[in-house]
């Protein structure tokens, strides 16, 4: 496998993984929402790198489900961030640890 | 000449038409009295004069064995069938004419006496049905379809016991009655299975015309089966020890007292063992056991007669007595003379219940009269016969009647009892039974005694309706019942006057009928007298301290005017005290006053322990164990859920770490 992906491809799934990992950790730890949005999308594109450097291997169909996962993510980045902002405006804070409505 | 029945499903039809029509009329025309008062007597009458064709068409013509009449199939289970067959024979067309008979004259007296009763259609309807299924019970010619009719006169006794059910010691006497019942159809039950199992059918014909060879003489079955009969004979004709229930069921309308428990219910028992007269025949253990029974309960049930206060509860546990008579003749063998007596004390216990009726009713309407609410209360007992006495002078219709049937029942020649139960004094010295014959004379004597009581204090002596110093009061209140009321105790007068003619014994040949009913009845008997001479009975005809049939006939007649005459000239000098001044009787009077303490003994020892234990069964099992499982069960899901919904914490960062543990997990697993 290593030597189909090359070193690049090999260095651009560390990269991915490690992107993927602070994502998770953003999103566990942190309590801004906004920073947990972040972490989300980081989350994300950690994945488009994966399947970008696995494109490599497997062909082109890698590549274009990319952009179909940024089109879907921007789509979701504009519904989530527009939440956001509708709770912000009702609540004026945006710390996920106010939020306890989802208990029984 | 062959006997075909006439229109035998109409004798059935007619009683339950009726009941139906009237049943209705309990809910849709309640206060008007017309219908009931047509259709009830009306069905009676017409299913009597049914009965009555029949009953000359078979006398006309040549009947050995018996008629039956197939109306439709029942039951149809392999080689099991058991159709709603009609059996016409000598018995049945007998009882038949009695049922309807007397069933007619008492709905006749019963439109007075329930004239101004609130559930006078309800009552005619459980009336019509009470003949209904005592019909169904005469007529069956199988155990199952005889069980349903047995079943079916002690649902309606029960109904009619508890007919004024908003008081609640008749409802419980009802059900008093309807429980005693129980325990002795439980044993008809267990003897139909048993006779089931021996025979392979249940039709009477059949099992009887093999009962000789397929049972053993003595044997174990046969004397199980025909033991287990005697329980439910027990049960519905009140013998020791099921005999508790009888005198509570005086709860009733007098009329019902009458026709159910005297004249035709509690005469089942006696039918039943005259039906199965040759498996009775064929266990000589329980032959013995139904004289011994029969005998112990004439002695014992007259002797609490004699110390009762109650009109209606010295006639019921005369009833017992009378029944006793009869359990003692077929339990010896003199199957002939047990049917007589129940025919003749049919007639003469009718007219004594509603005499007793007309004397409560007049005494009832005369404390009514004039009063604040027209009920009568604030008065005492209209049933306690300290509140009678002189009636003689405001009712001598009834009380000439009543005499008639007291001499009748007493054993005083030449009225009804005396042949009957003469009867069955000289056949249980004659078929060598010595104690059981000193037993039934001695019960004559008391029974002459407690029913000459009951005149003296009844019609005789001052009146105290009102108090001692009343009469004037009285005079002006009490009156004779109408015509619809003493007409028919004037045809039971008859009746229980020339009732006993039907069989003159051979002895005394004072009329042409001598043993007419003894020839009648021999097609039914003649197996089971077939089966005791063949296992060696040969009775010598003499009673025990000899003397022929005629002497013994002169000598019980003689006990029984001596007992009449002697109780009226002791008793009537004495004052009798009002209910009211009434002290409590001590030492043997008190006994029998209190009825010998059986129903306190069953109360200690089967009515306590049961409740103690059902209540036990409640307090341990049903609210302890069962209870406690179904609330353990939900306490456990409430708890459960509880403990989930700790999970349920609202925050997202811990969702999202048991999300990213689960995913993980998963990946763990797949790779």
């Amino acid at each position: 496998m290593a030597a189909a992906l090359g070193l690049n491809g090999l260095i651009a799934l560390f990269v991915s993984a490690i992107l993927f990992s602070i994502g998770v950790i953003g999103v566990l730890l942190r309590r801004n929402a906004i920073i947990v949005f972040m972490c989300i999308e980081l989350m994300l594109n950690a994945a488009n790198l994966s399947l970008v450097a696995f494109a490599r291997m497997h062909g082109i169909e890698g590549q274009i489900f990319v952009f179909f996962v940024m089109a879907v993510a921007a789509a979701e980045a504009a519904v989530g961030l527009a939440i956001i902002i509708a709770i912000f405006r009702h609540y004026e804070v945006v710390d996920l640890d106010r939020f306890r409505l989802l208990k029984w | 000449m062959s006997f075909q029945p006439v229109l035998p499903w109409l004798i059935l039809a007619l009683p339950l038409l009726g009941a139906a029509v009237n049943g209705a009329g309990a809910f849709l025309w309640r206060d008007d009295k017309r219908i009931p008062t047509i259709v009830g007597p009306a069905a009676l009458l017409g299913s009597f004069a049914v009965v009555l064709v029949n009953f000359i068409a078979m006398s006309g013509a040549d009947l050995h064995g018996a008629e039956v009449v197939s109306l439709w199939n029942w039951i149809v289970s392999g080689d099991l069938r058991i159709g709603v067959d009609l059996q016409f024979d000598q018995l049945s067309m007998l009882m038949c004419m009695i049922v309807t008979g007397v069933g007619s004259l008492i709905h006749i007296y019963s439109v007075g006496y329930m004239r101004d009763d609130p559930g006078y259609s309800r009552y005619f309807s459980y009336l019509n049905l009470f003949v209904f299924f005592m019909l169904v019970l005469v007529l069956g010619a199988s155990f199952p379809l005889m069980f349903v009719g047995w079943e079916g006169v002690g649902l309606c006794s029960y109904l009619l016991i508890g007919f004024w059910y908003e008081n609640r010691d008749y409802a419980n006497a009802g059900k008093k009655a309807f429980i005693m019942n129980r325990i002795g159809d439980a044993g008809f039950l267990v003897a139909m299975f048993l006779v089931f199992v021996a025979f392979g059918t249940l039709d009477f014909i059949p099992v009887l015309a093999a009962a000789d060879g397929t049972l053993a003489y003595g044997g174990a079955l046969v004397t199980g089966i025909t033991l287990l009969l005697f329980l439910g004979c027990t049960g519905k004709s009140a013998q020791i020890p099921l005999h508790t229930w009888l005198p509570d069921a005086m709860a009733g309308p007098t009329p019902v007292s009458a026709l159910i428990h005297a004249a035709t219910m509690v005469t089942a028992g006696v039918y039943l063992i005259a039906r199965t007269s040759v498996l009775f025949a064929l266990s000589p253990v329980s032959q013995g056991v139904v004289a011994a029974v029969g005998a112990g309960t004439a002695l014992f049930a007259a002797s609490i007669a004699i110390r009762q206060y109650d009109i209606k509860k010295v006639l019921a546990y005369s009833t017992i007595s009378q029944l006793g008579y009869m359990f003692l003749a077929v339990g010896i063998g003199a199957f002939t003379a047990g049917v007589f007596h129940l025919m003749t004390h049919a007639f003469f216990k009718a007219l004594l219940f509603l005499g007793a009726g007309a004397v409560i009713h007049a005494v009832h309407h005369a404390w009514a009269h004039g009063d604040e609410h027209g009920d009568g209360d604030g008065h005492g007992d209209p049933n306690d016969m300290r509140n009678y006495g002189g009636l003689r002078k405001f009712m001598p219709r009834t009380f000439v009647f009543m005499w008639v049937a007291t001499l009748a029942i007493a054993g005083v020649p030449p009225l009804a009892g005396f042949f009957s139960k003469d009867e069955i004094i000289w056949y249980s010295g004659a078929y060598g039974y010595p104690i059981l014959w000193g037993v039934a004379l001695a019960t004559a004597l008391l029974t002459a005694v407690y029913m000459a009581r009951l005149m003296v204090m009844t019609f005789h002596g001052g009146n105290r309706t009102f108090g001692h110093e009343g009469a004037a009061e009285a005079g002006r209140k009490l009156h004779e019942v109408p015509a619809v009321m003493w007409a028919p105790l004037a045809v039971l007068a008859v009746l229980s006057v020339v009732g006993g003619w039907a069989n003159i014994p051979e002895a005394l040949p004072l009329l042409p009928t001598v043993e007419w009913l003894h020839h009648w009845l021999e097609p039914v008997f003649a197996p089971a007298i077939a089966v005791k001479e063949a296992h060696g009975f040969a009775p010598e005809y003499r009673s025990p301290v000899g003397g022929g049939e005629a002497l013994w006939a002169v000598i019980s007649a003689a006990i029984a005017i001596a007992a009449v005459v002697g109780t009226v000239r002791v008793l009537s000098p004495k004052p009798v005290p009002t209910e009211a001044e009434a002290v409590a009787p001590t030492g043997f009077a008190r006994v029998l006053h209190d009825k010998w303490y059986v129903d306190e003994l069953y109360d200690r020892a089967i009515v306590r322990p049961s409740l103690a234990l059902w209540r036990a069964c409640w307090r341990i099992v049903d609210a302890g164990i069962i209870d406690g499982a179904v609330n353990g069960a939900g306490r456990a899901a409430r708890l459960l859920g509880w403990a989930g919904g700790q999970l349920q914490t609202g925050r997202v960062t811990t969702y999202l770490v048991a999300f990213m543990l689960g995913a993980l997990l998963v990946l763990g697993v797949l790779s």
